[in-house]
């Protein structure tokens, strides 16, 4: 009976190392590998789905036309649960186990923060297609973004809500335990007092884990705003707007790119019709470029409608793939150079430069939730 | 004034969905003095069964690879019997249950299947609401009948630690197995408006005295749905505990273990009623809790879970009515603490945790806890 076990034992070993081997052995054989870390399930997981999807669509039209330089290109994709840990772990793998040449991802700012030291750390390029938080790239050599960050996407939205919508006082309501959440209210906070116009209170909820939004809504409903500033993501927004309608609190609900998903609409329902959020893209732009890949990527995916983390992983791919090619080669470091100087590549997304601290350059656009459907409602273009 | 209202009726409505679930961990405790850990996703397997219901998902047929897997078990149940050195006749006699209960389920999910896909009963009414209760009463009964049958019984008669390290197990094995996207998987969904309208406010109070008070407070249908049928349901369990046979046999057994037994009394049969009593309440409080907060996913039971749990405990376990007490004032303690402290969303918890420890220290058995007095 023992000698079973340990023949069985000796046998899936011997397996599983040859799988290891047979992993490996393909990486710097005779394709370019770029990882990406997603989150393909959990809480945030329409961003690590419409990331993948997006970079898939690149990848298939960069391998038809020939690959880069002169190899077709892999993308590995790991998923990171939308846990930070996870993603850790994930950029680390893709890195010391698949020695991939450059990191694509993540979506969320939290997570891109637990990677990007990492990638610093291995000398390997790492680009975040959604990441708004300054924190990201603040410091680092490595690591870029191909999205605006969120002092434009606050002070945009901000200026939206007093100018076009005519606003005046706000009430501000945040995820505490989100870098994202929390950076991007202290910028909207300072953007509307600087306009003149008045936060009249900050409440905090508890991001992942609270589903209960009364109290807090309660709290604000006191100080009867003219808008309510959620600075969370998709997850909580329809549970707060819920929440709000039944408390009886009727005015509309501001929020950030955080809030692009299906979801939003799907939990939301009825009581998130007439909220604006500020996006990286609409899908009703009237450009070339955009109705060019919406077309693509429909014809890829079912029919489906590509939300902005779409296309700017979209870019990114692009992005990525152009700097290894302008490099000459998959060197970290020659990428990451080649990566900085990124000048006017013709994205999807818009016209692209990579500034002098590793951001991209983009306008803001800013849509309605009207009849379950995100409307085009605004454009703010970056001074 | 206004805001304290207001904050009250949100603590009371969150506070009885805690109440439902408290009250399974309590009677569990009162009957075996044991804590089933795994309460708080019996709970979980309510809401998303119910979603299931409710968004018309429900298969006719389990997969081919399900049907092997539960005969296989049975058989090898009934072999490790024989094993053990019972004769066939007992071997069949502790499998029987099961086997009923799949040929109960075969036939069962056909017809739960086919009337969830009837167009009578519409996507959005009462009917559909009371279909997909009813539904999660059956899987959640079901399952903690076999959670207890098959986990807990065995080590009945062995030291409580395994039966709790055994609690951890099965919670997880829920939590982590319906994680799985054969099952359900991670990714949160949204869960149908089953109840139409039901988040709208029902009555706007203008409580009004003299000039001292005069301020709107809002309750919507799902709280008075939620207070409602809370309500509803302990003034049964509390006839089902005082006036039935089986109350008199569940009461005689959380009061002396052995010596009801010497009385004849059926121990078995009264812990099986006892979880699948527990079970349906956590199946009602899943749906509930699923109907408010629309968004389900199994690792939602987690939280509400432990907090219940601290209610049960500040309540006095195994004591009913301190399991509701303990729930409400938890409610209470969450709304008003997010409500009045600055930040309060990140020290919820933890005030509601010294609150616990206060009056443990106070009052070690609990708000309502009998005193047992330790006989050597």
């Amino acid at each position: 009976m023992r000698w079973i076990f340990t023949g069985l034992l000796a046998a899936s070993i011997a397996f599983f190392s040859g799988c290891n081997k047979s992993d490996s052995g393909s990486a710097n054989s005779n394709q370019i590998l770029i990882g990406h870390v997603a989150s393909l399930t959990g809480d945030t997981a329409t961003f690590g789905v419409s990331a993948d999807e997006g970079i898939r669509l690149a990848l298939d039209e960069i391998n038809a036309a020939g690959g880069v330089l002169g190899k077709p290109v892999k993308v590995l994709t790991e998923d990171d649960r939308s846990l930070s840990d996870e993603a850790k772990t994930a950029a680390n793998k893709l890195i010391t186990k698949d020695h991939v040449c450059a990191i694509l991802g993540e979506i969320a700012s939290s997570r891109s923060i637990a990677i990007a030291p990492v990638c610093e750390d291995a000398k390997i390029p790492m680009l975040s297609p959604g990441s708004t938080n300054p924190k990201v790239t603040k410091g680092y050599q490595y690591v870029f973004r191909n999205c605006f960050i969120d002092p434009f996407q606050g002070s945009a939205m901000a200026n939206f809500a007093m100018k076009n919508l005519g606003f005046k006082k706000f009430a501000i309501l945040y995820p505490a335990n989100s870098d994202y959440g929390v950076g991007l209210r202290d910028v909207f906070r300072d953007a509307v007092t600087k306009a003149g116009g008045q936060i009249l209170v900050e409440v905090a909820y508890t991001e992942k884990s609270d589903v209960d939004f009364h109290s807090q809504l309660t709290k604000i409903k006191e100080t009867n705003p003219d808008a309510i500033f959620d600075s969370g993501y998709y997850t909580e927004a329809g549970l707060i707007a819920k929440q709000a309608r039944e408390l009886g609190i009727t005015c509309p609900i501001l929020g950030g790119d955080g809030w692009d998903s299906d979801q939003t609409v799907k939990i939301g329902g009825q009581a998130i019709e007439g909220c604006y959020f500020s996006n990286h893209y609409s899908p009703d732009e009237d450009s070339p470029q955009v109705k060019k890949f919406v077309a693509d990527y429909q014809k890829k995916f079912n029919g489906k409608i590509p939300d902005a983390m779409a296309i700017l992983a979209y870019d990114s791919m692009r992005i990525m793939t152009d700097a290894i090619k302008r490099a000459g080669s998959t060197d970290g470091t020659k990428i990451r150079d080649a990566l900085a100087a990124t000048k006017d590549f013709p994205g999807a997304s818009g016209v692209t430069t990579i500034d002098s601290e590793h951001n991209a350059k983009k306008s803001v656009v800013i849509l309605k939730i009207e009849h379950g459907k995100f409307n085009y409602a605004g454009t703010v273009k970056p001074e | 004034m206004q805001q304290l209202l207001q904050q009250i009726i949100n603590g009371i409505s969150v506070g009885s969905i805690y109440a439902l679930i408290a009250v399974g961990y309590t009677m569990v405790y009162g009957v075996l003095q044991l804590i089933n850990f795994a309460h708080g996703d019996v709970f979980m397997v309510g809401a998303i069964v119910s979603f299931y219901a409710a968004s018309r998902r429900i298969a006719p047929t389990m997969p081919w690879w399900l049907h092997v897997a539960i005969i296989a078990a049975l058989a090898l149940g009934f072999v490790v019997q024989l094993l053990i050195g019972r004769d066939w006749r007992t071997a069949l006699r502790r499998v029987l249950p099961f086997i009923i209960l799949y040929l109960v389920i075969v036939p069962g999910l056909l017809i739960v299947s086919a009337i969830s896909h009837s167009s009578r009963l519409g996507s959005s009414s009462w009917a559909m609401a009371g279909f997909a209760l009813l539904v999660a009463l059956l899987a959640c009964g079901t399952l903690g009948f076999t959670i207890e049958r098959l986990a807990y019984r065995p080590l009945r008669n062995k030291p409580r630690i395994n039966s709790l390290i055994t609690a951890i197990g099965i919670s997880l094995l829920l939590e982590f197995g319906g994680q799985n996207p054969a099952v359900f998987g991670p990714t949160p969904q949204a869960y149908p408006e089953v109840i139409p309208r039901v988040t709208e406010p029902l009555v706007n109070f203008h409580v009004h005295v003299g000039r001292l008070l005069n301020v709107v407070v809002v309750l919507t249908k799902v709280d008075v749905l939620v207070i409602g049928t809370t309500l509803f349901l302990m003034i049964v369990l509390t006839w089902i505990v005082l006036k039935t046979r089986t109350g008199l046999a569940l009461r005689a057994v959380s009061y002396r273990f052995d010596t009801s037994a010497l009385m004849g009394i059926d121990i078995d049969r009264v812990v099986s009623v006892t979880f699948v009593l527990g079970s349906c309440l956590a199946a009602v409080a899943g749906v509930l809790y699923a109907v408010k907060y629309p968004k389900v996913e199994p690792l939602m039971g987690l939280l509400p879970g432990i907090k219940a749990f601290v209610a049960a405990v500040f309540g006095g376990i195994g004591n009913i009515a301190g399991a509701v007490v303990g729930a409400l004032i938890l409610g209470l303690v969450e709304a008003l603490v997010v409500g009045f402290l600055n930040n309060g969303s990140q020290y919820r918890d933890a005030v509601a945790f010294v609150i616990l420890i206060v009056i443990l220290l106070v009052k070690p058995s609990g708000l309502l806890g009998k005193h047992v007095v330790e006989k050597v």
